[in-house]
C-alpha cells in the first residue's frame, strides 16, 4: 500500500513556481530519497507534505487521506514527523524539553519513547539537561531526529540531515536512519549527498527546477550517467 | 531638589515604590508575553487594565453595596474582586486578539497596521466605557478597612500594600510555574523561540496566541482592580499606568518574563525615589525619562529578550 502520495503538485511562492506537477509515491516501509541541486524544490516538497506550504494545484494523500488542507499541527497528529532543514532545535529548551515538544500532541507516559530515543542517541542522554542551543551540529541533528521520533510517526521526513556535518557523524546519522526504518518507520529522505542517500534508499526521485526528471530504483539511479554527472561530482559524459 | 526629603522618607518611598512596582510588573507581563510570541506591542493593553478595574467595581458594588466588610469576608471580597478583575481583563484581551489582531495576522499585514489597529481598539474601548459607565470616576466599595498594619523603619505598611504584595507575588509565582511546567507554557515558549517548528511539533499556534493574550489579560485585569481600589475607576485610567508598565517591560527586556517582574519593581521604586528627590510633580517625568533612556542606550533592556527561557 502506498503510505504517501503526492499527486501533480504545483506550489508557488508569489510569482515563483517552486514545484510543477510533482508526483511522488512512498510505500509503507520504504526509504525513498529525494535528490536535487540547491533550489530544486526538495524542501518545498517536504513543507507541502507537512502543511507548512499549500499547493496551488494537486493533492497530498497520506494513508489514503487528503491532508494538503490541514494545518501542520494536525498533520503531525496523523503520523508525519518532520525533521526540518537546518535542524531548528529550540535553542533555549533543554534536550529533554526538546524531546517532550516532539510528543506535544501525545498524552500519557512517554518515558518508554524517551528511552528509545536515548538508546538510539546515547549522547543525548548525557546532555539531557543542557540547552539545545549549546549542542554541536551533529548532536543537534540527532536531537532533531529524536524529537520527530517522539511524535511516534509512521512517516519520517528528513531534510538534509547530513548538512554541514563531519563524515563520521554523517555515517552515524545514516546508520541510525536505517535502524529507524527497520523498526517500522517509513522514510522520505531529502539529500544533496546523493551517493550515501542512494546507497541507503530503496528508490529515488531527482528534482530539477521544481520538476521530477527521474524516478527509479536507487541502484539504477546510482549507476545512471546523468545522475553521476549532475549529482555525484563526476564530469559530464 | 531636596535630598533631605528623600533620606527622611526613604523607607516610605521604598514601600510605596514596591506597591506601585508590583502593579507595573503584573501589567508589564501582558506586554512581554504577547511580544514574546508575536513580536507585537499590544498598545491596547491599557484597556485590558481599565476593563479589569470596571469588572471588579461592578462585582463588588453588587456584593458589598454600602456595607463595610471585615475579617474573613474582607479576604473573600478581595479574592472575588481580583478574580473578577482578572476575568474582565482576560475576556477583553481575548476579544482584542480575535478582533484587532488575528485578521491582520491572517493577511500578513505590516507592523504599522497592527499599531494602528491597537490604537483604534484602545480608543474604541475606552470611549465605549466612558459612554456606558459615565465620564466621572467611581469608587470601588472598600472590601477591607485600610490602615497601618506594621511599620518598618518608620514607614507604615498598610493593609492595601499588603493586599497588593501578597496577591501579586501569588500571581507571579503561579505564572512562573505555568510557563515553566505546563503544556501551555511549553507551547508558549516553543512558539516564542520558533513558531514554525512549534507547529511541526503539533502546537496550534492560534490557540497558543489566544491563551497568551488571556494569560496577560488575567494579570493586567487583576492589576487594574487593585489599582482602582486606591484611585477609583474611570474610563481613561488605563493610559498612564499601562504606559509605565510598558516602560517597565522595556526596562527589563521586552519578551523576558523575569525582566518584566524586575523592571516593574525597579520602575516603581525609582519613580517614587525620583518623586521624593525632585517633588511629586516629577514622578511621570522620571518614568518616561527612563523609557527614553533605555530605548536610546540599551533597547534590549537589562535582561535582554528571552521569553523562550523557562525561568
Ligand atoms: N519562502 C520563499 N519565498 C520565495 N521563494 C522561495 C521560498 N522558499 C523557497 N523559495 C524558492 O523556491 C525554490 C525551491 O526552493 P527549496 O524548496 O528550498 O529548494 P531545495 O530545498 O531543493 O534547495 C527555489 O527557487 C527557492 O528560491
Ligand atoms: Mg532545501
Amino acid at each position: 500500500m502506498s503510505l504517501l502520495q503526492l499527486v501533480d503538485l504545483d506550489v508557488r511562492y508569489g510569482a515563483i513556481q517552486a514545484l510543477s506537477a510533482v508526483s511522488v509515491e512512498v510505500q509503507q516501509g520504504e526509504i525513498v530519497a529525494l535528490l536535487g541541486a540547491n533550489g530544486a524544490g526538495k524542501t518545498t516538497t517536504l513543507r507541502t507534505i507537512s502543511g507548512l506550504a499549500r499547493p496551488w494545484k494537486g493533492s497530498v494523500l497520506f494513508a489514503g487521506q487528503e491532508i494538503h488542507r490541514l494545518p501542520p499541527h494536525e498533520v503531525v497528529g496523523l503520523g508525519v514527523g518532520h525533521v526540518p532543514e537546518g535542524r531548528r532545535i529550540f535553542p533555549q529548551m533543554s534536550v529533554q524539553e526538546n524531546l517532550e515538544m516532539g510528543a506535544y500532541r501525545r498524552r500519557g507516559n512517554l518515558s518508554q519513547d524517551m528511552e528509545r530515543v536515548y538508546a538510539l542517541f546515547p549522547v543525548l542522554k548525557q546532555r539531557r539537561r543542557q540547552d539545545g542551543g549549546t549542542l554541536s551540529g551533529g548532536e543537534q541533528q540527532m536531537l532533531a531526529i529524536g524529537r520527530a521520533l517522539m511524535s511516534d510517526p509512521r512517516l519520517l521526513l528528513l531534510d538534509e540531515p547530513s548538512m554541514g556535518l563531519a563524515p563520521l557523524v554523517v555515517e552515524t546519522i545514516f546508520s541510525i536512519i536505517e535502524q529507524i526504518r527497520s523498526s517500522g518507520t517509513t522514510i522520505l529522505l531529502v539529500e544533496q549527498n546523493a551517493v550515501q542517500a542512494l546507497q541507503l534508499a530503496d528508490r529515488g526521485y531527482v528534482l530539477e527546477n521544481g520538476r521530477v526528471v527521474m524516478a527509479d530504483q536507487a541502484g539504477v539511479l546510482l549507476n545512471d550517467q546523468r545522475v553521476r554527472a549532475a549529482y555525484l561530482g563526476e564530469g559530464a559524459a | 531638589m531636596c535630598f533631605s526629603c528623600f533620606t527622611q522618607n526613604f523607607w516610605n518611598l521604598l514601600v510605596l515604590g514596591l506597591a506601585d512596582g508590583f502593579l507595573y510588573a503584573l501589567v508589564a507581563i501582558g506586554y512581554t508575553l504577547v511580544y514574546g510570541v508575536l513580536q507585537l506591542i499590544n498598545f491596547a493593553h491599557s484597556e485590558v487594565f481599565m476593563s479589569g478595574a470596571f469588572a471588579g467595581y461592578f462585582i463588588l458594588n453588587g456584593l458589598i453595596g454600602t456595607g463595610s466588610p471585615h475579617g474573613l469576608s474582607s479576604v473573600a471580597y478581595v479574592v472575588i474582586g481580583i478574580a473578577g478583575g482578572a476575568c474582565g481583563g482576560g475576556v477583553i484581551a481575548f476579544l482584542l486578539e480575535r478582533v484587532a489582531y488575528r485578521p491582520l495576522r491572517r493577511r500578513h499585514a505590516p507592523r504599522l497596521a497592527f499599531l494602528i489597529s491597537a490604537i483604534g481598539a484602545s480608543f474604541f474601548l475606552y470611549n465605549l466605557a466612558g459612554k456606558e459607565f459615565g465620564r466621572d470616576a467611581v469608587e470601588i466599595p472598600a472590601p477591607f478597612t485600610n490602615g497601618p498594619v506594621f511599620s518598618i523603619f518608620g514607614a507604615q505598611v498598610t493593609t492595601y500594600y499588603i493586599v497588593i504584595a501578597v496577591s501579586a507575588i501569588a500571581m507571579l509565582v503561579i505564572l512562573d510555574r505555568v510557563v515553566a511546567g505546563t503544556r501551555l507554557g511549553k507551547g508558549l515558549r516553543a512558539v516564542a523561540q520558533d513558531a514554525e517548528t512549534a507547529s511541526l511539533m503539533g502546537v496550534n499556534i492560534d490557540r497558543v496566541v489566544s491563551q497568551t493574550f488571556v494569560l496577560g489579560g488575567l494579570l493586567g485585569g487583576a492589576a487594574g482592580f487593585l489599582f482602582g481600589l486606591n484611585t477609583g475607576v474611570v474610563y481613561t485610567m488605563g493610559f498612564t499606568p499601562a504606559l509605565k508598565a510598558f516602560t517597565a517591560a522595556v526596562l527589563g527586556g521586552i519578551g523576558n518574563l523575569r525582566g518584566a517582574m524586575v523592571g516593574g519593581l525597579l520602575l516603581g521604586v525609582v519613580e517614587n525615589f525620583g518623586a521624593g528627590l525632585f517633588g511629586t510633580q516629577w514622578r511621570d517625568v522620571v518614568s518616561f525619562g527612563i523609557l527614553v533612556l533605555v530605548l536610546l542606550v540599551r533597547p534590549t533592556g537589562l535582561l535582554g529578550e528571552r521569553l523562550g527561557r523557562s525561568a
